[in-house]
C-alpha cells in the first residue's frame, strides 16, 4: 500500500502543510456562517431572551471536549500498540486542543448559568464531569510534560489516556446518580424537543467549523511536534531546504 | 509467587514501621484538621464526615503510593522481577495487596475511631468501616498504575496526584454516598455494591495497565 509511507513523520510533514489550508479556510467560512446564523436569523428565546445564544459555541465545545478525548486515546493506542510515532505525536497534538474546548466549554457554561440559573457554578452531573474530564486532560499533558524521552512519553501517555477512557463512563454515571441523590435535577438545559430549526441550523454549522478547526489546528501542531522530534531526520531535511 | 512477593513486602515494611505510623498519622491530622476549620457544630461536623473521612484516606494513600515501586526501582530488584517467568501480572498483584495491607488496612481500622470524632451513630461507623474495607483496594489497584507511570520521574509525587485523584472519582461518590445514605436513613446497600463493583473492575484492569506501566518505565 502506497499509503503507508504518509505513516512516517517525515513524509507526512509536507502534506499535513498541504491539507492546513483546506481545513483552516472552511473552519472560518463556517464559524463566520454559524455566528451570523446563531446572532440574526435564529430566533430570541422565550424564556431565556438572548443569552441562550452562547449555546452556539458551548454545547459544539462540549461535544468536542468528549470526542477529542476518545479520539485521543484511539490515536495513542495505535500509536503504543503498532509502535507508530506518527500516531503516538497525533495523539499529544490532540490533547491540547481537547483540553481548551473542555475548558471554554466550562467558561461560556459559567458565563450561560450567570444569567439563566443565576449562578456561575453548580454542581449539576454533566459540569462536575466536564470538570473531571479536564482533570483527565490536564493528568495526560503532565505526564507527557514530565518525561523527556518522547517514545516513553507516546506510551506512557496512551497507558493513562486508555485507562482514563474505561474509567469516563463509571465517572459520567457515579457523577450522575450522586447529583441526582444529592439534589435532584431541579436544573433542566432547553427544552429538548422544541429547539427551533434555526437554531438547530447554527448549531450544527458551529459543530462542524469546531471539527475543522480542532483538524487545522492538531495538524499546525502535529508538524511542530515532528519538527522538534525528527530534526535529524534527513528527508525532513530535503523538505524544509 | 503471589504469596513470596506479600510476605517479602511485608517483611520490608515491617523493618521500617515508621512509614507505616506515618500515614496513619497523617490521616488522623488531617481529618482532625476540619473541625478546627469549620467550627465544632455537631450537626455541621455529622454531615460532612463521610466526604472528609474518604478524601482524607485518598490523600493518604497518595502518600504512600510513591513507595509502591520507588524503593525496589532504586535498587534494582523491580528489574530482577520483571525477568522472572511468572507473568507480572501476579506481580504487580502482590505488591498491591502487600501496599493495601500495609497502608490502607490501618486507615480502614482507624477509621470508625476517627468517625466518633464526628458523633457518628454505631450503625453508620459500622457503614464507615465497610465502605472503607470495600473501597480502599480500588485506591491501592489504580494507584498502582500511576505509581507504574511515574517511576523515576522528576517531581513524582505531585504529579502522581494529578493522575489518579481524578480517576478516583467514582470510589469516593460510591464511598461517601454509601455513608452518607445511613445518616439520612436510607439503605447504604446500592453505594456499597456499586463500589464493590468498581472494585472488581479494578482488580481487572489496574494490575493490568500497571504492569504494562512498568514495562514503559523500565525498558
Amino acid at each position: 500500500m502506497k499509503l503507508y509511507k504518509y505513516a512516517s513523520p517525515a513524509m507526512f510533514y509536507p502534506v499535513a502543510g498541504k491539507m492546513i489550508p483546506w481545513f483552516a479556510i472552511p473552519a472560518a467560512l463556517l464559524f463566520a456562517v454559524g455566528l451570523y446564523v446563531g446572532f440574526f436569523v435564529a430566533p430570541t428565546d422565550f424564556q431565556q431572551g438572548d443569552a441562550y445564544r452562547i449555546m452556539f459555541i458551548h454545547v459544539p465545545a462540549a461535544w468536542m471536549g468528549m470526542f477529542l478525548y476518545v479520539l485521543m486515546a484511539i490515536y495513542a493506542g495505535i500509536g503504543w500498540a503498532f509502535n507508530a510515532r506518527l500516531s503516538s505525536m497525533m495523539a499529544s497534538a490532540i490533547a491540547v486542543t481537547g483540553a481548551m474546548f473542555t475548558l471554554l466549554s466550562l467558561v461560556t457554561g459559567a458565563f450561560w448559568g450567570k444569567p439563566t440559573w443565576g449562578t456561575w457554578w453548580a454542581w449539576d452531573a454533566r459540569m462536575t464531569s466536564t470538570l473531571i474530564l479536564l482533570f483527565l486532560y490536564a493528568g495526560f499533558i503532565a505526564l507527557q510534560a514530565a518525561i523527556d524521552d518522547p517514545r516513553r512519553a507516546d506510551r506512557a501517555g496512551a497507558v493513562l489516556a486508555i485507562v482514563g477512557v474505561i474509567n469516563v463512563p463509571i465517572i459520567y454515571f457515579s457523577v450522575q446518580w450522586w447529583n441526582t441523590l444529592h439534589q435532584g435535577a431541579t436544573i433542566r438545559l432547553l427544552g429538548k424537543p422544541s429547539i427551533a430549526a434555526p437554531m438547530l441550523t447554527a448549531l450544527l454549522i458551529m459543530l462542524a467549523a469546531c471539527w475543522l478547526y480542532s483538524v487545522a489546528i492538531v495538524l499546525v501542531r502535529l508538524r511542530c511536534i515532528i519538527l522538534e522530534r525528527e530534526q535529524n531526520a534527513s528527508r525532513l531535511a530535503e523538505v524544509n531546504a | 509467587m503471589l504469596r513470596w512477593i506479600v510476605w517479602r513486602d511485608l517483611i520490608l515494611a515491617w523493618r521500617r514501621r515508621s512509614d507505616i505510623l506515618s500515614t496513619v498519622f497523617f490521616f488522623v491530622i488531617v481529618v482532625s484538621l476540619f473541625p478546627l476549620g469549620i467550627g465544632p457544630e455537631t450537626q455541621l461536623l455529622r454531615s460532612i464526615a463521610p466526604g472528609v473521612v474518604w478524601v482524607a484516606a485518598l490523600l493518604a494513600s497518595m502518600l504512600s503510593l510513591g513507595r509502591l515501586f520507588a524503593n525496589d526501582y532504586q535498587d534494582g530488584t523491580l528489574e530482577q522481577l520483571l525477568l522472572t517467568p511468572q507473568p507480572l501480572f501476579l506481580v504487580v498483584l502482590g505488591k498491591v495487596l502487600a501496599h493495601w495491607i500495609i497502608a490502607e488496612l490501618p486507615l480502614v481500622l482507624i477509621a470508625p475511631l476517627v468517625g466518633v470524632q464526628f458523633d457518628l451513630s454505631k450503625q453508620t461507623l459500622w457503614v464507615l468501616f465497610v465502605s472503607l474495607l470495600l473501597g480502599t483496594p480500588i485506591l491501592s489497584l489504580i494507584g498502582s498504575v500511576g505509581a507504574g507511570l511515574t517511576l523515576g520521574l522528576r517531581g513524582g509525587g505531585v504529579l502522581i496526584s494529578i493522575l489518579i485523584l481524578p480517576l478516583y472519582v467514582p470510589a469516593l461518590i460510591f464511598g461517601a454516598g454509601a455513608v452518607e445514605a445511613t445518616i439520612i436513613g436510607v439503605t447504604p446497600a446500592p453505594n456499597l455494591y456499586l463500589l464493590g463493583a468498581f472494585a472488581v473492575v479494578s482488580l481487572l484492569f489496574a494490575p493490568w495497565a500497571a504492569s504494562a506501566a512498568l514495562r514503559i518505565s523500565l525498558e
